[in-house]
């Protein structure tokens, strides 16, 4: 249960600080229904660094140069929810034909594959597609696949890179098979084999900054991230999206999610259940 | 067409909470208190979409169960998902080499439940 006297202690004049500290390094946009989330999720930070209150945490964020509690503070207000083979239909999609078929293509010539996951979170999404890989690309070892996976939040990264999950978070979604397959036990923590683990390179990036490390892939996934920017800001991506996707590539987003309205440029290809969008003319179907 | 499933659990209140998820989901449900019991169902002629199983049960084990349904060419298309305290990864294997499908360590919730379901193509309609 939260504690009202330590909680309901967010003024608006505090709740617009945050909110614009948050829009301005994480470019996440938070309506006035959000006070309570931020206060729930600056409480921890609050108590643990001895602030008292989330009240005092603010004039601390206030008073100081942007720091060490300010990225503590910015990466607690992110929701990271995330899950391995999340609504496995584009997973499924991944398996039985987009790359199958870029493989194909791809195996008289550069016999390389370049995938990207933009929001990656604790991890699960990258991993669930190297999982994919080795399950599907059998001489595997004779291809250069270049898997990276990035996210804001520096926490969140140096979590996807130790590869270690707890039980709660492989009992969901991930097929038991993989499971048996790709991880070893250690109590009742699960950690992803080396053969999966070594395959993604995790680094930090926001994706409204400049995107230095990112080459031309075939696959993008921003996957349940552009939801929580403003119309403008998601425009903003998708445009630099489609430069750095290869045309005969494909853009993965969230199953809630979009580009019809945002961006044009993309056409949606649909893959049993799955939706991917295509860089080409028209919005498609 | 309805789909129909079978929960076996030796634990009455999980057998509930199973059948309530699943009933939700647009399943027709019955359940089993033991592996033999279940057999029965099946042989009786009636067939089934989805068996979701225990491990530790009297009579015969849900691993036992699992096994003998797999000798049975006219249940191939039963899917076994087995739903159990066991959270050894050897356990896990011996399961699915066994012939379950899936594997569910307690506790979960329902949402997991649908995950694994949706993998196996077995999510009903409603839900
Ligand atoms: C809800 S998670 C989605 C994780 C995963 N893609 C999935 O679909 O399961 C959203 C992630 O976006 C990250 N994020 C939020 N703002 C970001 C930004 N400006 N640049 C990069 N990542 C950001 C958060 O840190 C969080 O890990």
């Amino acid at each position: 249960m939260r504690n009202r006297a330590e909680t309901s202690d967010l003024t608006q004049v505090d709740f617009d600080f945050v909110r614009t500290l948050v829009k301005q390094h994480s470019s996440i946009s938070l309506d006035d229904s959000k006070g309570y989330l931020i206060s729930s999720r600056l409480l921890p930070i609050a108590r643990g660094g001895g602030f008292g209150s989330v009240a005092a945490l603010i004039a601390h964020l206030r008073s100081r140069p942007h720091g060490k509690v300010h990225t503590e503070v910015l990466e607690a207000v992110a929701t990271t929810e995330t899950s391995f083979f999340r609504d496995f239909h584009p997973y499924e999609a991944l398996r039985d034909q987009v790359i199958p078929d870029l493989i194909r293509k791809r195996r008289e010539s550069t016999r390389m594959l370049s995938i990207w996951s933009g929001a990656c979170s604790s991890g699960q999404e990258p991993y669930s597609v190297a999982m994919v890989l080795r399950q599907v690309i059998p001489d595997i070892d004779t291809w250069t696949i270049q898997l990276l996976a990035s996210d804001f939040s520096g926490a969140m990264i140096e979590r996807a890179r130790k590869g270690v999950f707890k039980q709660l978070e492989v009992n969901r979604g991930l097929p038991a098979h993989l499971l048996v397959r790709y991880f070893d036990q250690h109590g009742v923590s699960w950690w992803l084999k080396d053969e999966v683990k070594r395959m993604v390179t995790f680094f930090q990036q926001n994706l409204d900054r400049e995107w230095t490390r990112i080459p031309q892939v075939d696959l993008v996934f921003l996957r349940n991230v552009l939801i929580y920017f403003d119309v403008e800001t998601r425009r903003r991506i998708l445009r630099k999206v489609r430069r750095h996707l290869r045309p005969d590539g494909f853009l993965v987003m969230g199953a809630a999610e979009t580009t019809l309205s945002l961006d044009d440029s993309f056409r949606r290809v649909q893959f049993g259940r799955a939706a991917f969008y295509q860089p080409g003319e028209g919005s498609g179907q | 067409m309805t789909k129909k499933a079978l929960v076996i659990d030796d634990s009455r209140a999980m057998r509930t909470i199973l059948s309530g998820i699943l009933g939700g989901l647009g399943y027709e449900v019955q359940g089993a208190e033991d592996g033999g019991r279940a057999l029965d169902i099946l042989n009786a002629g009636e067939l089934f979409d989805l068996a979701l199983v225990d491990w530790n049960m009297p009579q015969m084990t849900g691993y036992d169960f699992v096994c003998e349904v797999r000798k049975e060419p006219r249940f191939a298309d039963l899917r076994l998902v087995m739903v159990t305290t066991e959270t050894e990864i050897s356990r896990m294997s011996e399961a699915l080499e066994a012939g379950a499908d899936e594997y569910i360590m307690k506790p979960f919730n329902k949402e997991m439940l649908l995950e694994k379901l949706m993998l196996l193509g077995v999510e009903a309609d409603r839900g």
